[in-house]
């Protein structure tokens, strides 16, 4: 049992939980006291969404190997699903976010289910397709506004929602990733045939990880719903999943941190730019050429970054000992 | 004791005929070999058996229940376990990490448990790690298990891609093409393996290989496969001896010449 | 039946430039295995060189010729400078890089040029013809759009079948390597099919701004997309399925329209691909390949 509870209390768990603790009173402290004004909060509180659906996205693109590219879509149900319960049948915040990130993740496991015949190219372009119809499929429903969308959502998304949803998120997604489960979706990525003939259930995992970024993407949709007043059909086209696409692949197919560092440094980069919204896109576009042409696989790879890991590498940077095997700050 | 059966046994792309009417039969615990010629169908075989493809006509069956129609996942969860001519390791993970794949099917948590953090996922992932470091052992990979499997050598991933289909806790071992690529010690170092897993684990085992010192050295028996058909099948010595066995070799050698 | 035969030349024109779009996803795709999203913005620069050679008073023929040189040296250089690198890269990196792209000349068309909305000279006059009582009208442009539209296809094919470098197109198409080995330089063959095929895209361009009058930065996002759609469900790296794919797209997209079903309309293409996509992912014409074990 000893052996247990110090794997619930390593170094590094600790590390990082004091951390975001201290973050998460920080930043509360700072909105309370007003010294983070309005536009500090906003974006703040699309760097989390943007987290969220980065992390969400990796688990189908970078993870399993496959290639979705309307990840908008699922956001887009969750978004409105949320909307509904709370501003149309007056349910609480948190029923609302439930039931935006159930829907959305049935719409996940819909898509996964038909589209698990396709492969790469013909999957991107599929899952595009499904993005879209959900988009004009709400355009065309009166009942949430039709093309002027819901007005006058409550916002409740704070910033402890909004943190601790970010939080639990990564956490969830980083434990599947890193157990079993998460390794089958792995296999599939790095070669599907081999991990079929190993026994894995492929199907099953596939749609698992459409599920499970359908459900946070979901999450993602409800927090920005809740904190914007207003949500349109457009906000969800399918410029909204390449965004996305962009973090995660500009992050590293398959890293988390990855995402996550990619996500938070283009949210600053576009909060910087906005004053010049031409020339954003342009610089934006560019920087993701270069990016592309220089380093292909993103900035971290499929490594993620870690204590561990850059202990090693200072380690071996000192001469003091060499990290075992795959020893790279990336571990 | 019969441990696989196949009766009649075909598969067509298009017109082509790529396997036909084979039938073939395992004991438990034999060391069976398949040869032929280059593009005889061995491996199309292999696919077959492993659920790769599936049959256009036949039958195949292990312990008499039949896995046409199965998945390959399905299949070897049933006992078949593989190794391929091209090697497919997971390359860009660790070789522990490739070897925990094939032991996924034997998991002893669920989702929750590892979303969770519960005692049961630690648990698990111990169990995992001791196993598959006994293979490693066994393999001589032990002191690589870090490494990605793509920076191995090639004899290296062979035998991690042997360890893995042992990971699968199979009954029947199909190995294609083991030895491909390997210098003489090497292939000597293989076959001494070879026998001692099959023992170790009470294997029975089919393999497809080019290398005859390999083949008639441990196999004891061998089917030959040409065109699709099995043309002959006995103990290494009665192959060594079977004319119709030579005429496909030396038909081969000849077409070789013209082309 | 009067709708039904409206609608039916309606989708015939709009297929049209669908068809001429898609024939440069297909080739590209048949050629290198890229979707090209940036091929839809190739169509849009296309229409405003057009656009520019008209308001200097330039005649259709002479400006749809321009516009066609012009896109095709820009798609020339765009492989050259985006595509050709990646040539052994993971596909994603490919695909992304194309996405990129495409932002890029959308929005470098919005520094450049702004946002809104150009009006296209009237080249032609538009005169109407009328059928059964005047319940079928037929536009001059739209002849024009059919007519452009067929005479490039033929042209397209005598390039294809009967020149070398259509030769070489299709060997490289087949198997890149062999053709490597037989001496085709496999370089100048892709740059000749982005030439090509953007080529197409433009004249696409500058016939819808006759068609519509109206072009814009943005303009070639959708139809970008949905002439990729004709390309698959046409089977993609075939050139005549490209060419039927983008009529039925154009025809069941004007008859969704023309049946009050306007705001479905984005709708049909992709539920159309998706189906295609399930029940023969290889197109109309295409033929399956599957992976070797």
């Amino acid at each position: 049992m000893t052996e247990m509870l110090k794997q619930y209390f390593k170094m590094s768990n600790i590390l990082v939980t004091v951390a975001i603790l201290v973050l998460f009173v920080l930043v509360n402290v700072g909105i309370e006291t007003g010294y983070i004004d309005d536009y500090y909060k906003l974006n703040l509180f699309l760097i989390c969404i943007n987290i969220i659906l980065a992390v969400s996205l990796n688990i189908i693109n970078g993870m399993t190997g496959q290639f979705s590219i309307g990840h908008a879509g699922f956001m887009a149900i969750g978004a409105y699903g949320s909307a509904i319960m709370t501003l149309k049948l007056g349910y609480p915040f948190a029923v609302g976010i439930i039931v935006g990130a159930v829907a959305a993740a049935l719409c996940g496991i819909l898509v996964g289910l038909p589209t698990l015949r396709l492969k790469g190219d013909y999957l991107a372009i599929a899952t595009l397709g499904f993005g879209e119809i959900i988009r004009v499929v709400i355009l065309n429903i009166d009942y949430v506004g039709g093309a002027a969308g819901l007005n006058g959502i409550s916002q409740y998304t704070d910033w402890p929602w909004i943190f601790s949803l970010t939080v639990i998120t990564v956490l969830v997604i980083k434990n599947f990733m890193t157990s079993t489960h998460g390794r089958a979706c792995i296999s599939i990525r790095e070669n599907e045939i081999a991990a079929e003939t190993m026994g894995i259930d492929i199907t099953r995992y596939k749609v698992i990880a459409f599920t499970m970024g359908a459900f946070f993407a979901g999450v993602a949709g409800a927090l920005h719903a809740h904190y914007f007043y207003t949500i349109q059909p457009t906000t969800f086209g399918f410029l909204k999943s390449f965004d996305i696409l962009v973090y995660v692949v500009l992050g590293g197919l398959g890293s988390m941190t990855g995402s996550v560092i990619a996500a938070t440094g283009l949210t600053i980069l576009s909060a910087y730019l906005q004053d010049y919204a031409e020339l954003r896109m342009v610089i934006y576009s560019l920087l993701l050429i270069v990016v592309m042409l220089v380093r292909p696989q993103g900035l971290l790879g499929t490594a993620e970054l870690s204590f561990d890991g850059i202990r090693r590498f200072f380690a071996r940077q000192t001469g003091k000992g060499r990290g075992a095997g795959n020893d790279s700050a990336v571990g | 004791m019969i441990l696989l059966s196949v009766n009649h046994l075909s598969k067509t792309f298009g017109g082509l005929k790529a396997v036909s009417d084979v039938n073939m039969e395992l004991k438990i615990g034999e060391l069976v070999g398949l040869i032929g010629p280059n593009g005889a169908g061995k491996t199309t075989v292999f696919n077959l058996l492993t659920g790769v493809y599936t049959p256009t006509e036949g039958d195949i069956a292990l312990r008499r229940e039949t896995l046409v129609g199965l998945k390959p996942w399905q299949i070897n969860q049933k006992g078949i376990a593989r190794t391929f001519q091209n090697i497919r390791l997971f390359s860009n993970l660790t070789v522990m990490d490739n070897v925990k794949i094939a032991y996924h099917q034997h998991r002893s948590y669920g989702m929750l448990s590892a979303i969770l953090r519960l005692p049961g996922f630690y648990r698990g992932e111990e169990e995992m790690v001791k196993k598959a470091e006994d293979l490693l052992e066994i393999f001589k990979l032990s002191h690589k298990k870090h490494e990605l499997a793509k920076n191995l050598p090639y004899g290296e991933q062979r035998r991690l891609e042997i360890a893995r289909a042992l990971a699968a806790q199979p009954q029947l071992l199909l190995l294609d093409e083991p030895a491909a690529g390997m210098n003489p010690q090497e292939t000597a170092e293989l076959m001494e393996m070879i026998r001692w897993v099959r023992k170790h684990f009470n294997l029975t085992i089919l393999l497809i290989e080019h290398d005859m010192s390999l083949v008639m050295g441990i196999c004891e028996r061998i089917y030959v496969l040409d065109y699709g058909q099995i043309i002959a099948q006995g103990t290494p010595d009665e192959i060594k001896s079977n004319p119709k066995v030579i005429e496909a070799y030396l038909g081969e050698d000849v077409s070789h010449a013209v082309s | 039946m009067d709708v039904f035969i409206q609608q039916l030349i309606n989708g015939l024109s709009l297929g049209s430039i669908y068809a001429l779009i898609a024939l440069g996803y297909t080739m590209v795709y048949g050629i290198i295995r890229l979707i090209n999203f940036a091929h839809g913005d190739v169509y849009m620069v296309g229409a405003y060189v057009g656009f520019w050679a008209t308001t200097q008073g330039w005649g259709f023929l002479p400006a749809l010729v321009l516009s066609m040189v012009v896109s095709a040296i820009l798609g020339v250089v765009i492989e050259r400078l985006a595509y050709r690198r990646l040539r052994n890269s993971p596909k994603i990196a490919v695909l992304i890089t194309a996405i990129g792209v495409s932002f890029l000349l959308e929005n470098g068309g919005v520094l450049a040029l702004g946002a809104k909305i150009r009006t296209f000279p009237n080249v032609f006059p538009e005169v109407q013809y009328h059928f059964f009582n005047g319940a079928v009208v037929i536009t001059n442009r739209q002849l024009v759009i059919m007519v452009v539209t067929t005479l490039l296809m033929l042209l397209l094919q005598y390039v294809v079948h009967k020149t070398k470098t259509g030769k070489a197109m299709r060997a490289v198409s087949h198997d890149t390597q062999a053709a490597m080995l037989m001496g085709i330089n496999v370089d100048n063959t892709i740059s000749a099919t982005f030439a090509i095929g953007s080529a197409l895209a433009a004249a696409a361009g500058v016939l819808v701004g006759i068609y519509y009058n109206a072009i814009n930065p943005y303009m070639g996002i959708m139809p970008g997309l949905k002439a990729f759609v004709a390309a698959v469900v046409g089977g993609i790296g075939v050139i005549p399925g490209a060419f039927v794919g983008g009529i039925s797209l154009g025809v069941i997209e004007a008859l969704v329209s023309g049946y009050g079903q306007s705001l479905y309309r984005d709708a049909v293409a992709f539920a159309l691909l998706i189906i295609i996509l399930i029940v023969k992912p290889s197109g109309l014409f295409g033929s399956n390949v599957r992976e070797k074990v």
